[in-house]
């Protein structure tokens, strides 16, 4: 009783914020909507028996990514985003086209899973638990943990040579050619100085 | 009425359908990047719904790769539109055109 | 009737158990706050409040009135929505990570059979925690963590350059010492074996007499857990994001009234949101060394005794924090910046590897 409560809660919950995700122009609302979201599928991951999932979810997603994506708008200072021009009107059609599959997909499956079962194979809860996790990192999926370990270093690693500063702004200087070539006026000097 | 399976793979599809129209949409290059997100995280939610009614853990580790890869992701993302911004005064994905002419 | 009152029961408890818990916190928290005056007093050469009540014991119900008989002034410019939100969330990030302190250990023999109905009936103990999780470490975690919308929205929102300011850097110092943080739970977590808050005490208390309590196996992580923890609740030397000198306050200048309580209250919350965690990883929590030699395991005043000991642990801890606060200056933003970076974090991480190999060579 109390589990189907707190599912349909935090499943609207998690609807209406993703739908005010695709919905608002402004980045930073549509970084808050996320973490609504972020937040929803932790509560709903609890009632699923799985707490070490919702609680990195909270960790990482919320606490770290998030973060991080909300600092990036605060430090660009974002504007909200333009109208979309009529441009490739094709495109309209081909994502209808693509979200109605996309929603005969999902309907598919809530038809096909009737079949699979209802209740839980196995009340057993210690699945969720972190030492059973930890049990099958360390084991039988060993190789997939030291991908993702390395996947990460090359990340941090082509994070850093992306964000750093250009002591000699080679990119730059195509780029100032480029920009006079394009003639835009309403592009601010500040900004250059700036950033 | 009690939410079985299938109830939380629709609200995945759903979330899914959502992320997918909104990477469509967007123009902004972080907005989109928040929809990719979204639609990472009805993918988890499916994994952790399997791993819930098949009692077995693969599903919940696989969901901690999808967040490894989401976090590094962000960390290269993030960087690229920086250096996108020091550029182009702008996160907008039409701006990118450099390499058009 | 009796079936309603059999299913709402364990949910009246639960709701009782968090009532009891804010109430104590938050007497705790406005008490913080007179202390600090005091202590702040004291180390200057002052006497602090002593008009309202008998030593000024009634000071922070005084400024509660304060607060809320003030002008509410809402920035013109501001973004509403976000404006409002934003201290909403830091008071209930703050807030939350309390339904897994460990107060004391359970009461186990306990005759509950006077409850009508038969309530009591599969009741074997009573807990001194709201919610036992399984991993209530990462909760304390993630939660603290997603404390930082509330600031980093609140500068982005006020449309006030210092406010923005203060917000961009605390969300870069909080990202930047959340890691060092992280990094030094790592080894008690190794050496309990558990991410269970009570499960910690638990191990602590059964491990051998040189590492009782967790500070000895793992000073350094201790001193780093401090620090981190400095940072993490903005307090002084790491008071960048509210540095008044140069930056008026930095996130809530523009906050007034009740909005700015919150703010305040949310602050001084995590101030002992950190002492517990402080307290129960690296000092044992609320385990009393040889009480169990003085009242049987278990009773209600054994309990009692715990918790009293759990509450000196974490007043200590709030004093050390006043007593920085009177006597360090701040740092300076690139300082904070390297000194995180560059120093707490490889001693950290350090800190984590030795811890792994010593374990490794003494179980094997």
């Amino acid at each position: 009783m109390i589990t189907s409560v707190i599912f349909f809660l935090f499943a609207g919950l998690a609807i209406a914020c993703a739908i005010s995700l695709v919905y608002h122009k402004n980045p930073l609302y549509s970084a808050i909507s996320l973490v609504g979201v972020l937040i929803s599928l932790a509560c709903i991951y609890v009632t699923l028996a799985a707490p070490f999932i919702a609680a990195v979810q909270i960790l990482i997603y919320a606490g770290a990514i998030m973060v991080l994506v909300v600092f990036v708008i605060m430090l660009l200072n974002l504007d909200e985003d333009k109208p979309v021009v009529n441009r490739l009107p094709h495109l309209y059609a081909i994502g209808g086209i693509l979200g109605l599959v996309l929603l005969a997909q999902t309907f598919f499956i809530f038809y096909a899973v009737h079949r699979a079962p209802k209740q839980a194979v196995n009340t057993d809860e210690t699945v969720g638990k972190t030492l059973s996790i930890g049990a099958g990192m360390y084991t039988e999926y060993l190789l997939p943990v030291e991908i993702v370990g390395i996947l990460l270093l090359m990340s941090i690693v082509g994070a850093v040579i992306l964000a750093r500063r250009l002591e000699y702004p080679q990119l730059e200087i195509v780029v100032d050619n480029e920009l006079e070539r394009r003639n835009e006026s309403e592009i601010k000097d500040e900004f250059r100085i700036r950033l | 009425m009690e939410p079985s399976l299938a109830t939380y793979l629709a609200l995945s599809g759903i979330l899914f359908t959502i992320g997918a129209t909104g990477v469509i949409f967007k123009r902004n290059a972080l907005g989109m990047f928040m929809c990719i997100e979204l639609m990472l995280n009805a993918v988890n939610l499916t994994f952790v719904a399997f791993s819930r009614y098949y009692a077995d853990v693969t599903g919940q580790l696989f969901v901690f790769m999808v967040m490894s890869v989401a976090a590094a992701e962000a960390a290269v993302g993030l960087g690229i539109f920086i250096a996108f911004f020091r550029n182009r005064i702008s996160i907008d994905v039409d701006d990118a055109n450099i390499l058009k002419n | 009737m009796e079936a309603i009152i059999k299913s709402i029961f364990p949910i009246a408890v639960l709701f009782g158990a968090a009532t009891v818990a804010f109430g104590v916190v938050m007497m705790i928290v406005a008490y913080t706050v007179l202390a600090e005056r005091k202590v702040l007093g004291w180390i200057q050469g002052r006497i602090g409040p002593n008009r309202v009540g008998p030593w000024g014991m009634m000071q922070p119900f005084a400024d509660l009135l304060k607060f809320i008989f003030k002008e509410d002034i809402v920035p013109d410019k501001s973004t509403k929505f976000v404006y409002f939100l934003a201290p909403i969330v830091a008071v209930t990030c703050a807030l939350m990570p309390m339904v897994v302190y460990p107060f004391g250990p359970a009461i186990t023999n306990i005759d509950l059979s006077f409850l009508p109905y038969g309530l009591g009936d599969g009741i074997k103990q009573i807990p001194l925690t709201v919610a036992q999780i399984d991993v209530g470490v990462l909760f304390v975690l993630g939660i603290t963590s997603v404390g930082v919308y509330g600031i980093a929205l609140a500068g982005w929102s006020s449309n006030n350059k210092y406010s923005l300011m203060g917000g961009l850097r605390s969300s870069a110092q909080l990202i930047s010492y959340e890691l060092a943080m992280g990094a030094s739970i790592i080894g008690v977590v190794i050496l309990a074996g558990t991410l269970d808050l009570n499960g910690i005490i638990y191990a602590q208390m059964s491990s051998p007499w040189y590492s009782r309590w967790f500070i000895i196996p793992q000073f350094v992580g201790f001193v780093v857990f401090l620090i981190a923890a400095f940072a993490e609740t903005n307090r002084v030397p790491f008071d960048l994001p509210e540095a008044e000198t140069e930056l008026v306050a930095g996130f809530h200048t523009e906050y007034s009234a009740l909005k700015f309580a919150l703010f305040f209250m949310g602050e001084y919350v995590n101030m002992f949101t950190v002492s517990v965690m402080c307290a129960t990883l690296f000092l044992g929590g609320w385990y009393v060394p040889g009480l169990s030699h003085l009242f049987p395991v278990g009773s209600l005043l054994y309990a009692v005794f715990s918790v009293v000991g759990f509450l000196i642990k974490i007043s200590a801890f709030l004093f050390f924090y006043i007593w920085v606060r009177g006597t360090l200056p701040r740092f300076r933003f690139d300082q904070l910046m390297n000194f995180g970076w560059k120093f707490l974090l490889p001693v950290a991480l350090a800190n984590v590897i030795f811890t792994i190999i010593l374990v490794y060579f003494l179980n094997s």
